[in-house]
């Protein structure tokens, strides 16, 4: 009798095994959904249905999704796939862009980051930005880092900017090699330091975020390693939002990974599921280098 | 049938060492499981110089293991898969150990054949081992099919197929134990046949592992430990 149930039992899962897809293949997914996890609980970064355009020209397609406080999200993609514009719509860096126009709804810990009334010089302190080539101002290294809390207001005397610099420098991983330099330009740093100086600038005015467009694509792998190192540590204390081409730099950095593709968010993921296991079959075929 | 798109990589030379993986693998599977196939024939026919040939017959698959955990390794330097990509060779690299052992096991059947040319026939268990034998054979088969095709169907069908070996010999086991209870001067013969048994039923566990392997390929769920229910349930759910 026994033999008889799992006889029935082994027809009949075999049956429904082969009238489902074909292995391998995925339920087709409706136009404009994002699958996988994109909202997180209590995000510090809110974001829903986000459209993106440069004048008549759509360049994100209702984008929703959540950063959560301290992780690292990686947002992966084929060039042109929106992933950078998507990032500088999260700190109104495209409002320097004559016809760039952002609409839904973008929140900073509940506050609307578009809201006409806000003053943007405050939030780009709160979500700082580093760029894809290494941009020190023209000036000393100490001042590179002491220029944000200086406009800023954040301290009034000069044995407290030290300490700000410093620290700075510290968590930056940049302090051993530049303490007895500071006065020097910064412009005479190696390309990897340089990186750095620039993540010190950024931290120096105690941002919330940070946003970090293909940071390491114009270094040395070991330069590259010293940054994805310092991301790691980094985020103890900030928020980081990173924009990579290199798909082994999501996986080294970040913990969860959101794909784009064509102006779509196709999948956010648990950064191990995504290049392991990932949802969506255009996930899949880019991460694998397959014809997309 | 192709359902991973092994050979849709922009590199066409990615593509090529993946399929070289699978076939090299495939090859690995088909000398174990003549090896299988040999080992038991060795016994029902008293046969010395077939279990010579299986025992000459693992210097081969050894080769094949290192061969193979080789060709993995350079993939996983110098491609670094993701993904689908990635299970494949880390499939590949499990799929090896198991069918290396189970050319182990093949070689003790073997030996127990020549042990048993030796010391004379067993009186008793050449029944059970055909039967176990050919559930076991059709196990590994239906295994490197499966793999082939990245089937998981099949897959399943062979985790459910281990069931029913592990019951059957349980039950030559208690038949044998009995007999020797009888007639103990058979002793030492009939223990051939059981360790040449347990092999088979080893065969049968690797077989299975195998299986696990290729739904972890095709489906990304690492499904070991679970009961055949519980796979069920979880590929259905995937």
């Amino acid at each position: 009798m026994m033999e008889a149930t799992v006889e029935s039992t082994i027809e009949q899962s075999a049956d429904s095994l082969v009238s489902r897809p074909a292995t391998g293949e995925r339920a087709p997914v409706a136009e404009g959904e994002t699958v996988g996890s994109p909202f997180v609980d209590s995000p510090k970064m809110a974001m829903r249905n986000v459209d993106v355009f440069y004048n008549d020209k759509q360049a994100i397609f209702d984008v929703s999704m959540d950063i959560g406080s301290n992780e690292v999200v990686s947002m992966i993609g084929p060039s042109g796939c929106g992933k950078s514009t998507f990032l500088r719509a999260l700190n109104r860096m495209n409002d320097t862009i004559e016809g760039a126009r952002v609409e839904g709804s973008l929140r900073l810990e509940g506050q609307d980051i578009y809201d006409p009334k806000l003053d943007v010089v405050p939030l780009r302190a709160r979500v700082g930005m580093v760029f894809q080539k290494p941009n020190p101002f023209p000036k000393s290294i100490y001042d590179n880092v002491a220029y944000g809390p200086r406009i800023h207001g954040l301290v009034d005397r000069r044995a407290d900017l030290d300490d700000v610099v410093e620290d700075s420098l510290q968590r930056a991983g940049l302090w051993n090699e530049v303490k007895d330099r500071l006065n020097q330009p910064g412009t005479g740093l190696s390309g990897g330091q340089q990186q750095r100086l620039c993540i010190a600038r950024t931290i120096a005015v105690s941002p919330e975020v940070i946003l970090m467009d293909e940071p390491c694509s114009a270094l040395d792998p070991i330069a590259t390693a010293k940054i994805e190192e310092l991301i790691a540590e980094l985020s103890e204390n900030f928020t980081i939002a990173i924009v990579t081409h290199s798909m082994q730099q999501a996986a080294r950095v970040s913990s969860r990974t959101a794909y784009f593709h064509l102006g779509k968010l196709i999948e956010v993921n648990d950064t191990e599921r995504v290049f392991t296991n990932p949802e969506h079959e255009l996930t899949e075929a880019y991460i694998t280098g397959r014809f997309g | 049938m192709d359902n991973l798109h092994l050979d849709q990589h922009i590199s066409q030379q990615f593509n090529a060492d993946l399929e070289e993986l699978k076939t090299q693998l495939l090859e690995m599977g088909g000398v174990v499981e003549h090896q299988i196939i040999d080992a038991v024939k060795a016994i029902e026919n008293a046969d010395g110089s077939l279990a010579e040939k299986v025992l000459i017959t693992e210097d081969e698959v050894d080769k094949r293991e290192i061969q193979l955990d080789e060709q993995a390794t350079m993939v996983l330097a110098r491609r670094q898969p993701a993904a689908s990509d990635l299970r494949m060779v880390l499939a590949v690299t499990k799929v090896t150990r198991d069918l290396e052992r189970m050319g182990d096991e093949a070689q003790k059947i073997a030996k127990m054949a020549i042990a048993l040319n030796e010391d004379g026939e067993a009186p008793r268990g050449y029944v059970e081992l055909r039967h176990l034998g050919t559930s076991v054979q059709k196990m590994v088969n239906a295994t490197l099919d499966a793999f082939a095709r990245f089937d998981v169907a099949t897959a399943l069908q062979v985790a459910y197929d281990d069931r029913n070996v592990d019951r059957e010999y349980k039950t030559a086991m208690r038949e044998l134990v009995t007999y020797m209870m009888e007639d103990p001067r058979s002793i030492s013969r009939v223990m051939n046949i059981m360790w040449a048994l347990r092999s088979l039923e080893r065969i049968g566990d690797h077989a299975r592992n195998i299986a696990e392997h290729i739904i972890y390929l095709v489906k990304g769920l690492d499904v070991r430990h679970s009961s055949v229910k519980e796979i069920e349930r979880q590929i259905q759910g995937s």
